[in-house]
């Protein structure tokens, strides 16, 4: 691939990355959404977050299998104690480190 | 201004501390798949999203064609209109141009973390875009970085694999703010889990998570029809 060719590719990513991404912060913030959808845009960070920890914890990547023997798994329950016991982010991101370095350790 | 930026900077840490990681061996890969450096800082500028740039790296290396680079990227990134519509209620009559800017610096580590700090108060717009641009940052030295001496870091130093999902643990812990978030958590796990062992590529985040938060909105609307919970 050309040097061009290549600068040309990664205009389109970024364009296409870019857009969905600008697109309803631009039009949305400047006018009053329906109540009904205000309400479903709140529950769509705890939707995101938690789908997209899901398959870390409960799957393999490839291929993509259900598996409940994961270490991040095992690493997660402290974590989410520690979260839900201090609330701190920082707290937290450490415990869960540790965690999981001590159990990929162990194993 | 000054005190915006700082706290943007320190709210950024944890997301700079699980890209690098990953960042370095994104440039590791890209380097034996044959791109310089200067292709690797013009990607992660120009698209700046890990997982696209990942499968980009793997597909340009098979020789893959840009129509299909092109529309993998698409699809893959398409996730982040969902974000952007909830990200929207906090920035009401904000100038088009800042919203051009922050939207840039949006992936799901800024928007987890940005959505947090202003459901709980007293985030200013600067520092948000701070934090967007702290993560870039890193995002962009850290691929570059790979590309030169990814070799010589360890896998799995201290954990750090960790750091993006303990953050996300944390973050989902402070979205649960009464029984129809948790309820929509779960339900959010659980489809995600099917779709994503069904369906290819990563559309289990959106279909995932409007599923479950139009299940959520229902029964949020029928628990208080029924009188069960105030609002």
């Amino acid at each position: 691939m050309s040097n061009r060719d290549f600068l040309l590719l990664m205009l389109a990513m970024g364009a296409v990355t870019y857009l969905p991404r600008m697109l309803p912060l631009v039009v949305l913030s400047r006018r009053a959404l329906p109540t009904w959808f205000a309400e479903w845009l709140e529950l769509i960070p705890a939707a995101i977050l938690s789908a997209l920890i899901a398959p870390t914890l409960f799957a393999h990547p490839d291929p993509r299998l259900f598996t409940l023997g994961k270490i991040e798994l095992l690493a997660a329950l402290p974590t989410l104690i520690c979260a839900l016991k201090t609330r701190s982010l920082a707290g937290t991101v450490i415990v869960g480190m540790l965690c999981y370095w001590g159990l990929g350790a162990m194993r | 201004m000054t005190s915006k930026i700082r706290r943007g900077l320190s709210a950024a840490w944890p997301i700079c501390l699980g890209y690098f990681p990953i960042g370095l061996s994104l440039g590791v890969l890209a380097q034996k798949g044959g791109l310089a450096p200067w292709q690797m800082a013009a990607m992660s500028i120009l698209v700046f999203a890990g997982g696209s740039q990942f499968i980009a790296v793997a597909m340009i290396g098979i020789g893959a064609s840009p129509l299909a680079i092109i529309s993998t990227t698409f699809m893959v990134n398409l996730r982040h209109l969902l974000m952007s519509s909830a990200l929207s209620v906090h920035f009401p009559g904000v100038s088009r141009r800042f919203l051009a800017l922050f939207a840039y610096g949006l992936t799901d580590e800024s928007f987890a973390v940005n959505m947090t700090r202003f459901n709980q108060g007293e985030w200013h717009r600067y520092s948000a875009l701070t934090l967007n641009h702290a993560a870039n940052t890193t995002w962009i030295v850290s691929t570059v970085a790979g590309v030169y001496l990814g070799q010589l870091v360890p896998p799995g130093a201290a954990g750090v694999d960790f750091a993006l999902t303990g953050m996300f643990i944390c973050l989902l812990v402070f979205q649960l703010r009464g029984p129809v978030f948790t309820i929509t958590a779960l339900i959010a796990a659980a489809s995600a889990l099917l779709t994503y062992l069904w369906l290819p590529g990563n559309a289990y985040v959106i279909v995932a998570s409007c599923l479950a938060a139009t299940i959520g909105l229902i029964l949020k609307r029928l628990l208080w029809k029924q009188g069960r919970i105030h609002e």
